[in-house]
């Protein structure tokens, strides 16, 4: 698995890990040692304390020395989680923002969020408890194997034998109970699901008076899983119960039989003992792995999903033969343009045309490749045929980067960011000076509110900040395309989430924003394009009319359809 | 919970009397006794063997099903306290994620019994058990070990909570940002990569990712004290034993036998405090979590359940009137309804129009009695509706609102909301009313198809025509619209609409909009303006008046006259 590969980044520390595990169980065998030769001298041979002393003070020695052993294979294990994760989500992230916005859109970026935080951190357990365990536990039994057997031989065919049994009975277990568990982790991941879903719907219970009702279901519903869980877990816990018996019975085993030797004289109390106190450390790494191997099933299934992501290919391949770009003032055309998602076609052989300093309107049925055709000019996503020039240039051979800054881009739902106000607009220009930004807000009508904000401009927004509204949100982005100052402008539904009173506020700071610019405006609502130089129809993935306002409404096609749905019966008001 | 502990104790009992019986074994055997001897101990040791997994066993059922029990408990009295505070006290908290975290809380609280109670009740048991038997053979071998477990078993956990606090605080504190860093590349990509920041975002999280990793490391030099100091003062223990047992035994006040006997059930009792420094933390979590419930269970509702006037009644008519009505939301904030009044005559129709924010919303609110209102009065067939109990009062009233929610289950489920009781016939002709007849049965599994995030997603078209279907169901007298086709493109709007216009015949029509298309059927309509009534009348009088209403209403129709 790639995991294996990644392990690499922290070899060292996962030698470290191993090696101070190993000197651990050194330690333990000492312990056991010197403990059962103080034993041995107090119990058979009469010896004071203090002819022990000596072998006591040895005994709290190793015990610190084993301490310490323990607490840097801690560290050590961190350390190997740490450089892993720390690589691993660097990697990842850099990745996720390689495969661009065409990728993490709509619903899966909250899956996307959740793999980048938990989804690296459930490695954690994996990588700090599991992975050095599987190494321990074939180690450390064997280091008590080596010198029980010089010991004592028929003790070490004892363990011998029944060691493999735990790993036996462990496998055996985990394939069973890892669907057991794993239907058990859905069956309470659904009730949670469904608890979380009526306290979402709360208020359309209450307008169905169902509210009360739910109390009953939900207790229900939890009274059931605790029934068929339990039924489930029965079993399950069974399977532990042998993993605990094997352990158990194979040290009351030992200690029958050392003890029946004792009594016949073949072996003597001292060596009996070190064995007797070995027994059970021999058995402890194997059934912590057992504990551990849940920690690894669930750390194996999180870094699947994150390898999933890195193996993703880019949409946008790097450029190989890099152009410069064409003077701020360009023609774009694209020409014979397709593109599809997944199966779902959205542009069909597109043909258009943006000349320098028009301002040209996109309007159509809403799934009619509208969009598509901005993201495509971002070079979010590229042409799955045909192609788009600029000043006769392909796109594709254009620095992505270096293009883009040719672009502002106001978007239906401008992202805020978890930063101050000023922040958020400097994102147009990151040299940007206060007065350029506070200059922006005012052309965009955003400098009143900030000013309100309780820390003006230094406000935090975003998330976890103040809460702006949709027209609010939207007078931020204008600010940054203000501050952008590009020769093309992108206005993607700007304006569809808000009401005429907004609307008209805002509209105002739009076209303020227009003059002098390349403006490409995209639209569902009407409203918004009537002013516009030239209006192109998109329809099933092609533009099937082109014209100014007048010019397509005496047309009698798409557009005047559109535009009477649109306005109702309200074309005529008296 | 008390017989989970009990038994919890008996495993660990038992791996120290196995222990013990061995050691017995082996140095009563070192004394060549005749085999008899050893019989009893040799039967000790199988059944202390085979009891420790059955214990195990057993404890672990029964702690299972306390905790699912307790999970049970849990959800309904959280559900019981929350239903009444929806949605007005729910407001201020921010939507999904709130919930989601609220899930995720009852969730720990779920293991505070296995986690965090159990375990001090077990080390409490094993405790008292060693103490009553090393004080049969001393009481200072008692004390001393006791003393040890002590240290183990709290004196480690509070040392390295104390040790961790701070770096604790900091990593919760990087992690967060660390969180939003990423929550910001991902969903914010778009913007990212548009602005050319992918540089700067990644630095970003580059940094935080690495002090994330250097908080983490110096906590695991802190949690793993935990082990280390805990296999530290097992040898001790053990030291002590056998400083304290030796004199003993050389002056035989002890027999030889019982030393190691004494030695092995130390060693193993510690068995019970290891666990001890782990469910200090679960603590920590679960005081948090308890902490976040109880902040939300606390609130007040807007109002008390009382008895109401008019439990039974139903209205001999269906005007609705407000007089007057003022409302904030906050004590500090300003009025989101400032003296508004009208009245809606049974079976006419009203539209409210405005800027959002204006307060259009909160009108419904108030009529839902979501929220309570302190100045004017707003009646329901010349009562006050605070004389009815509010479950009545809702069932007169049928709302369709921007945001319908979809219910996790079945379309025909979500349709049945509107009327629990109704027939499939009745169920088949309010999707037919509401136009998604044909589109459900166009569906793989019709109207057993999956809806919500589990399932299907529907288009914004879609969900208001199950909207209106449930709304068809329940056949309220009164239908307020709130913003019902709000982000909805022009063709599907109007489908919609004529939707809706089924659903508004023969009823009393509150409708709120920001969209300015059909109020030509409208009898009255009121414009909003932070909170003010600032116009009224038909439309055709609030065009020829040219204020804001004719204003929004031409941008809206700009060219088109």
């Amino acid at each position: 698995m790639h995991l294996e590969k990644r392990l690499r980044i922290g070899r060292g520390a996962l030698t470290l890990t191993i090696g101070l595990g190993v000197i651990a169980g050194l330690l333990l065998v000492a312990q056991a040692f010197l403990l059962s030769r103080a034993i041995n001298l107090v119990f058979l041979q009469g010896a004071a304390l203090a002819d022990i002393l000596s072998l006591l003070a040895a005994l709290l020695g190793v015990g610190a020395a084993r301490a310490l052993a323990l607490w840097g294979g801690e560290a050590a294990a961190q350390g190997l989680a740490e450089s892993v994760k720390t690589d691993l989500r660097e990697k990842l992230f850099a990745h996720i923002l390689a495969l661009g916005p065409a990728y993490t859109r709509g619903e899966r970026s909250g899956e996307l969020v959740n793999t980048a935080t938990g989804g690296i951190e459930a490695l954690d357990a994996y990588l700090r408890e599991y992975i050095p365990q599987v190494a321990l536990a074939a180690f450390v039994p064997l280091i008590m194997l080596v010198t029980v057997f010089p010991i004592d031989l028929v003790s070490g065919f004892v363990l011998l034998l029944t060691a493999p049994l735990i790993p036996f009975f462990m496998i055996l277990i985990g394939k069973a109970a890892g669907a057991l568990n794993r239907r058990q982790w859905l069956a309470l991941s659904r009730m949670s699901a469904h608890f979380l879903d009526v306290l979402q719907g709360l208020t359309t219970l209450k307008l169905f008076q169902r509210s009360r009702a739910q109390i009953e279901i939900i207790a229900r519903v939890s009274d059931q899983f605790r029934k068929t869980t339990l039924d489930v877990l029965r079993v399950a816990f069974l399977s532990a119960l042998v993993l605990e018996m094997v352990a158990t019975i194979s040290t009351a085993v030992v200690a029958v039989e050392i003890g029946l030797r004792l009594l016949h004289g073949v072996l003597d109390f001292e060596r009996a003992f070190f064995v007797l106190v070995l027994a059970p450390e021999f058995y402890l790494p194997l059934r912590t792995l057992g504990i551990r191997f849940h920690a690894g099933v669930a750390g194996a299934t999180a870094a699947q999903r994150i390898f999933d992501v890195l193996e993703t290919q880019p949409e946008v391949p790097p450029t190989p033969d890099v152009q410069p770009l064409p003077p701020p003032s360009f023609y774009i055309r694209l020409e014979d343009v397709v593109y599809a998602y997944g199966d779902r076609p959205a542009l069909n052989g597109l043909a258009l045309e943006i000349r320098p300093g028009e301002r040209l309107a996109l309007v159509g049925p809403s799934g009619g490749g509208k969009t598509t055709i901005g993201q495509l000019l971002l070079r979010f996503i590229e042409p799955q045929g045909g192609q788009i020039t600029i000043d006769g240039l392909p796109l594709n051979r254009l620095p992505a980067d270096g293009w883009r800054e040719r672009i502002a881009w106001v978007s239906q739902n401008p992202y805020l960011f978890n930063a101050s106000a000023a922040e958020n607009i400097r994102l147009g220009k990151p040299s940007a000076t206060m007065a350029e930004i506070v200059e922006a807000a005012r052309l965009a009508g955003a400098h009143e509110f900030i000013s309100a904000l309780p820390s003006g401009y230094d406000t935090l927004i975003g998330e976890r900040g103040a809460r702006l509204s949709g027209g609010q949100a939207q007078r931020i982005a204008l600010a940054r395309a203000f501050l952008r100052n590009a020769p093309l402008l992108i206005l993607d539904e700007a304006t569809a989430h808000l009401d005429p009173e907004t609307e008209l506020l805002i509209q105002a700071s739009i076209n303020r924003l227009m003059q002098g610019r390349t403006a490409l405006i995209i639209a569902h609502r009407l409203s918004t394009v009537y002013n516009a130089d030239r209006i192109a129809v998109i329809d099933g993935g092609r533009v099937v009319e082109t014209g100014a306002h007048e010019e397509l409404l005496r047309q009698n096609g798409v557009y005047r359809q559109l535009v009477t749905a649109y306005a109702g019966e309200q074309a005529k008001p008296f | 919970m008390a017989l989970a502990a009990l038994l919890g104790a008996l495993t660990i009992a038992s791996s120290i009397a196995l222990l013990a019986a061995s050691a017995y074994i082996i140095a009563r055997a070192a004394l060549r006794p005749s085999i008899a001897d050893l019989q009893v101990a040799i039967v000790g040791v199988r059944f202390f063997g085979i009891a420790r997994g059955v214990f195990r066993y057993l404890e672990r059922l029964v702690s299972h099903e306390a905790n699912f029990r307790l999970l049970a408990r849990l959800r309904v009295w959280f559900y019981t306290a929350l239903e009444p505070l929806a949605p007005a006290r729910l407001a201020h908290h921010r939507g999904g994620d709130l919930l989601a975290r609220i899930v995720a809380d009852i969730d720990t609280l779920e293991h505070f019994y296995v986690r965090v109670l159990a375990p001090p009740v077990v080390a409490l048991l094993i405790a008292l058990l060693m103490g009553v038997f090393l004080s049969a053979y001393d009481v200072r071998l008692a004390l001393a070990v006791l003393a040890v477990l002590a240290l183990a078993g709290i004196g480690v956990p509070l040392l390295t909570r104390y040790l961790s606090h701070e770096v604790g605080q900091a990593m919760a504190q990087t992690r967060g940002e660390l969180n939003t860093a990423l929550l910001d590349g991902i969903q914010g990509s778009a913007d990212v990569v548009a602005f050319g920041q992918q540089a700067a975002q990644l630095a970003r999280v580059r940094d935080l990712n690495r002090q994330l990793s250097h908080w983490q490391r110096r906590m695991a030099r802190i949690r793993g004290l935990d082990a280390a100091l805990g296999a530290l003062l097992v040898n001790l223990a053990t030291a002590l034993v056998l400083a304290l047992a030796a004199p003993l035994a050389r002056a035989g006040q002890i027999e030889g036998v019982d030393l190691p006997v004494l030695t092995l059930a130390t060693m193993a009792s510690f068995e019970s405090v290891l666990g001890l420094p782990m469910a200090f933390q679960y603590l920590g979590n679960s005081l948090a979590a308890g902490r976040r419930l109880f902040e939300i269970v606390d609130e007040k509702p807007v109002f008390a359940a009382q008895d109401y006037l008019l439990t039974q009644s139903t209205p001999s008519n269906f005007d609705l009137v407000f007089e007057n009505v003022t409302f904030r939301y906050a004590a500090d904030s300003p009025p989101a309804l400032d003296s508004i009044s009208f009245t809606l005559r049974q079976g006419r129709r009203l539209a409210i129009v405005g800027a959002s924010g204006a307060g259009k919303s909160t009108l419904v609110n108030l009529l839902l009695r979501f929220w309570d209102y302190e100045q004017g009065f707003i009646t329901l067939g010349g009562r006050d509706i605070r004389d009815y109990d509010p479950e009545h009062l809702r069932n007169w009233i049928a709302v369709v609102s921007q945001n319908t929610y979809l219910f996790n289950t079945t379309i025909r489920e979500n349709i049945l909301l509107g009327r629990q009781n109704a027939s499939e016939t009745e169920m088949v002709e309010a999707a037919q009313q509401a136009q998604i007849h044909d589109f459900i049965t166009g569906l793989p599994d019709g109207y057993n198809t999956w809806v919500g995030e589990q399932g299907l997603r529907l288009s914004g078209g879609e969900r208001q025509r199950i909207a209106i279907a449930r709304a068809l169901l329940k056949d309220a007298p009164v239908l307020a619209l709130d913003e019902a086709t709000a982000g909805l493109d022009a063709v599907t709007e109007r489908n919609v609409m004529a939707a809706l216009d089924r659903l508004m015949e023969g009823r009393t029509v509150l409708m709120i909009t920001h969209r300015l298309i059909g109020l030509q059927t409208m009898d009255e309509i009121l414009v909003l303006h932070e909170g003010k009534l600032t116009e009224r009348g038909t439309h055709a009088e609030l065009i020829r008046s040219e204020g804001l209403y004719f204003k929004m209403w031409s941008l809206q129709n700009e060219r088109l006259r």
